[in-house]
C-alpha cells in the first residue's frame, strides 16, 4: 500500500474543479484509492465522496492507493495536486 | 392539417418544424423482480446511455457555449459513473429485489437530501446536479426522450404548456423562430418575451402540446393568433406572401426610426420601450425607443441559483444606461412573486400569490437585497439618465420607507467618495386602486407615475389574469379604467409632474387614441410596437382626442368604448 500526507494551500479548498480533476485522474486506475480527512476515509473515485468531505485550505489530507498500479497512481496524484497549486 | 386558435401574444409569421419543450412523465411504480442480474444490466445498460447522451451534449455544450457551460455536464458525467452511488443501487436491486427505477431513485433521495442539508452553498447546488442525472438515468430506464433546450441547432417553434423565464433563457434566439402554448395571454411572461425576442407567438392554444408532435411543420400566426399544424402547400405559400407583406409593412415604419413622436396638431408625447435585459436595447435602437419606460430587473435575478452580485447588476444597469446614450431610462426595482418565482429565496408558497408578499413589500423586507440594488444603481447613475421606480405601491409610507432606504444608501456612496447622480427622478407604478385613487397625494412627493395597467386591470377586475375562465374581465378599455388613468395624469400634471404607462395597454392600437386624448405623457411598450405606434400617432388630433376621450368617460361599457373609438379613428 502506497500513502502519502499533503496541506491543502488553494484557497477555495477541494471544490468544485478540484474535485473533479482529482477524481478523473484516480479513476485511471485500477488500484483502490481513498482520500482521508479528519479521520473520515472515502473513495477517491467518487465525487459525491470527495464533495462530502468539504476539505478547505489548510487541511491536512491523506492519500492511499492499494493494487497493481498504486506507486504509479499516487504519483499522478501528487503530480496534479502541485501542478494545479492545489496542495503541497 | 390541424388549425388552433389561441391568443396572438407577438406580431410575425414564423414557419419551422416543431420542437416539444414537454418534460416527460417519470412516474413508475415499485416492483419486485426475479430476475436479478437482468435488472442490474438493465441499470448499467441506462447508465451507459446516459453517459453517451451528456457526451454529446458536454462536447456540443463546448464548442457553442464554452468550457465555462461545458463544466456542469462533466460533473453531471462524474456523478453518473460515481462508484459510491452506482454501488448502493446495484445492491439495493439485489437485496431488496425491487426494479431499478425504485433503487435509483431512493439510493439518489437519500444524497440529495444528504446534500441539500449541508450548510454550504456549493454543496447544496451539488444536490441539483444529482437530481438532473437521476432524471436522465430514469428517463433511460423508461424508454422516454428528455428535453434539451439549449441544446437546439437548426431552426424550430417551440411548443410547451408554457414558457418558465428560466425556459426562456436557455433559449438560444438564433434559432427559435416563434413558439405556442398551451395557457397563457397577452400579459403573461411568454407572451411579453416573445415581443422582447421580437419573435412571432400565439399563447392559449390550450391543446398545441396535445396535438402538435417534434417534427410537425407548424405555422405560427402571431398576427391573428392562429397555428397551422402540417399545413397544405398552398396554406404555406399564402403564409409566405403575408409574412412578406408584414415586412413590407415594418420597411415602412422603419422610416419613422429617427422622427419624434408628433401628433397632427403637433403635440409631443414620448415612445419608449420595455426591456428586460441589457440584450434588448439593441431593438429599442432599432426601433427609435426615446427611452426606456420600464427595465424590469427581475430577469437579473431569475434562471440561477443564487442572488446577484451588487457588482453584476452595476454592470447590467451601466451597461443600460450607457447603452441609451442620455435618453431616459426608467429601472424598475425588483418585482418578484406573483407569478415570478425565485426558488432559492425559498419564500412559502402563498395561496394568492398576487395579493402576497411580492414586489416593493418583499423589498422593504428583506433589506439587504433591497440596498444592494438600490447601491447598484446609485453607482451606475452617473453614465446617463436614471430614474428609479418602485413597483406595487399601495400606500404613501411604503413610498417613504423605500425612499428612505434610497437616501440613506445614497449618502453612505457620497461619503464613500462615489460619483451618484444628483438628478434621478423617483417615481412608482401605479397599479393599485388604492393608489390611483390617491394620486394627488403621491403627486405631491413622487416626481412621476408609471401606470402598470396589467396589474392595475386585475387588481381593479378582481379578476387574475393568468387564469383563462375570467379573462374576459381583462378589460382595458372599461370606463373604469379610463376613469383610473384619468385620475393618475391629471393629479401629475396638477403638480407639474409627468405621467406614462408601462403595461400593454400603452402599445394597444385601440387606447393609444384615448390615452393620448387623456394626456398621457409618455408610453412605454415592446420595442417592436413603437413604430406602429408613432406611425398612429402622426394621424391623430390631440384635441380631437380630448373630446373623444371626455365622451368614453362617460360611457357604460366596454363595447360603447371600442365602439366610439372606431368610428372616431375611422
Amino acid at each position: 500500500m502506497a500513502e502519502k500526507q499533503f496541506k491543502v494551500t488553494a484557497d477555495t479548498g477541494i471544490h468544485a474543479r478540484p474535485a473533479t480533476l482529482l477524481v478523473q485522474t484516480a479513476s485511471k486506475f485500477d488500484s483502490e484509492i481513498n482520500l482521508e480527512y479528519k479521520g473520515k476515509k472515502v473513495n477517491l473515485k467518487s465525487i459525491m465522496g470527495v464533495m462530502s468531505l468539504g476539505i478547505g485550505q489548510g487541511a491536512d489530507i491523506s492519500i492511499t492507493a492499494e493494487g497493481s498500479d498504486s506507486e504509479e497512481a499516487l504519483r499522478s496524484l501528487e503530480e496534479l495536486l502541485k501542478k494545479e497549486g492545489l496542495a503541497e | 392539417m390541424t388549425f388552433l386558435q389561441g391568443i396572438a401574444a407577438s406580431n410575425g409569421i414564423a414557419i419551422a418544424k416543431a420542437y416539444r419543450l414537454v418534460e416527460p412523465n417519470l412516474s413508475f411504480e415499485k416492483k419486485t423482480v426475479e430476475e436479478i442480474t437482468s435488472e442490474v444490466n438493465r441499470f448499467k445498460a441506462a447508465i451507459e446511455k446516459s453517459k453517451a447522451e451528456l457526451e454529446a451534449i458536454r462536447d456540443r455544450a463546448h464548442i457553442e457555449l464554452g468550457a465555462d457551460k461545458a463544466a456542469i455536464f462533466e460533473a453531471h458525467l462524474l456523478v453518473l459513473t460515481d462508484p459510491e452511488l452506482n454501488g448502493p443501487i446495484e445492491d439495493k436491486i439485489k437485496s431488496e429485489k425491487v426494479n431499478a427505477e425504485t433503487a435509483l431513485k431512493e439510493t439518489a433521495d437519500m444524497f440529495v437530501m444528504m446534500f441539500e442539508q449541508m450548510d454550504n452553498e456549493y454543496m447544496k447546488e451539488r444536490a441539483a446536479d444529482i437530481r438532473d442525472v437521476t432524471k436522465r438515468v430514469l428517463s433511460h430506464l423508461l424508454g422516454v426522450q428528455l428535453v434539451n433546450p439549449s441544446m437546439i441547432a437548426e431552426e424550430v417553434i417551440i411548443v410547451a404548456e408554457d414558457l418558465t423565464p428560466s425556459d426562456t433563457a436557455q433559449l438560444n434566439r438564433q434559432y427559435v423562430l416563434g413558439f405556442t402554448t398551451d395557457i397563457g395571454g397577452r400579459t403573461s411572461h411568454s407572451a411579453i418575451m416573445a415581443r422582447s425576442m421580437e419573435i412571432p407567438a400565439v399563447v392559449g392554444t390550450k391543446t398545441a402540446t396535445e396535438e402538435i408532435i417534434n417534427g410537425d411543420l407548424v405555422i405560427v400566426d402571431g398576427l391573428k393568433g392562429e397555428v397551422h399544424i402540417n399545413p397544405t402547400p398552398e396554406l404555406i405559400e399564402e403564409y409566405r406572401n403575408i409574412h412578406q407583406q408584414y415586412e413590407a409593412q415594418k420597411t415602412e415604419w422603419a422610416k419613422l426610426v429617427n422622427e419624434k413622436t408628433v401628433s397632427a396638431d403637433d403635440h409631443h408625447v414620448e415612445l419608449a420601450a420595455n426591456i428586460g435585459t441589457p440584450n434588448d436595447l439593441k431593438g429599442v435602437i432599432e426601433n427609435g425607443g426615446e427611452g426606456v419606460g420600464l427595465y424590469r430587473t427581475e430577469f437579473l435575478y431569475m434562471g440561477r441559483d443564487q442572488l446577484p452580485t451588487e457588482e453584476e447588476q452595476f454592470e447590467a444597469y451601466k451597461a443600460v444606461l450607457e447603452g441609451m446614450n442620455g435618453k431616459p431610462v426608467v429601472v424598475r426595482t425588483l418585482d418578484i412573486g406573483g407569478d415570478k418565482e425565485l426558488p432559492y429565496l425559498q419564500l412559502p408558497k402563498e395561496l394568492n400569490p398576487f395579493l402576497g408578499f411580492r414586489a416593493i413589500r418583499l423589498c422593504l423586507e428583506e433589506q439587504d437585497i433591497f440596498r444592494t440594488q438600490l447601491r447598484a444603481l446609485l453607482r451606475a447613475s452617473s453614465y446617463g439618465n436614471l430614474k428609479i421606480m418602485f413597483p406595487m405601491i399601495a400606500t404613501l409610507d411604503e413610498f417613504r420607507e423605500a425612499k428612505a432606504f434610497l437616501e440613506d444608501e445614497k449618502q453612505k456612496l457620497i461619503a464613500a467618495d462615489q460619483k451618484v447622480s444628483d438628478s434621478i427622478e423617483l417615481g412608482i407604478m401605479v397599479e393599485i386602486p388604492s393608489t390611483a385613487v390617491l394620486a394627488d397625494q403621491f403627486a405631491k412627493e413622487v416626481d412621476f407615475f408609471s401606470i402598470g395597467t396589467n396589474d392595475l386591470i386585475q387588481y381593479t377586475m378582481a379578476a387574475d389574469r393568468m387564469n383563462q375562465r375570467v379573462s374576459y374581465l381583462y378589460q382595458p378599455y372599461s370606463p373604469s379604467i379610463l376613469r383610473l388613468v384619468k385620475m393618475v395624469i391629471d393629479a401629475a400634471h396638477a403638480e407639474g409632474k409627468w405621467a406614462g404607462m408601462c403595461g400593454e395597454m400603452a402599445g394597444d392600437e385601440t387606447a393609444i387614441p384615448l390615452l393620448l386624448g387623456l394626456g398621457l405623457d409618455e408610453f412605454s411598450m415592446s420595442a417592436t410596437s413603437i413604430l406602429k405606434a408613432r406611425s398612429q400617432i402622426k394621424k391623430l388630433n390631440k384635441s380631437e382626442m380630448e373630446s373623444l376621450a371626455n365622451k368614453v368617460l362617460n360611457m357604460q361599457t366596454t363595447a360603447q368604448v371600442i365602439e366610439a373609438v372606431n368610428a372616431a379613428t375611422k
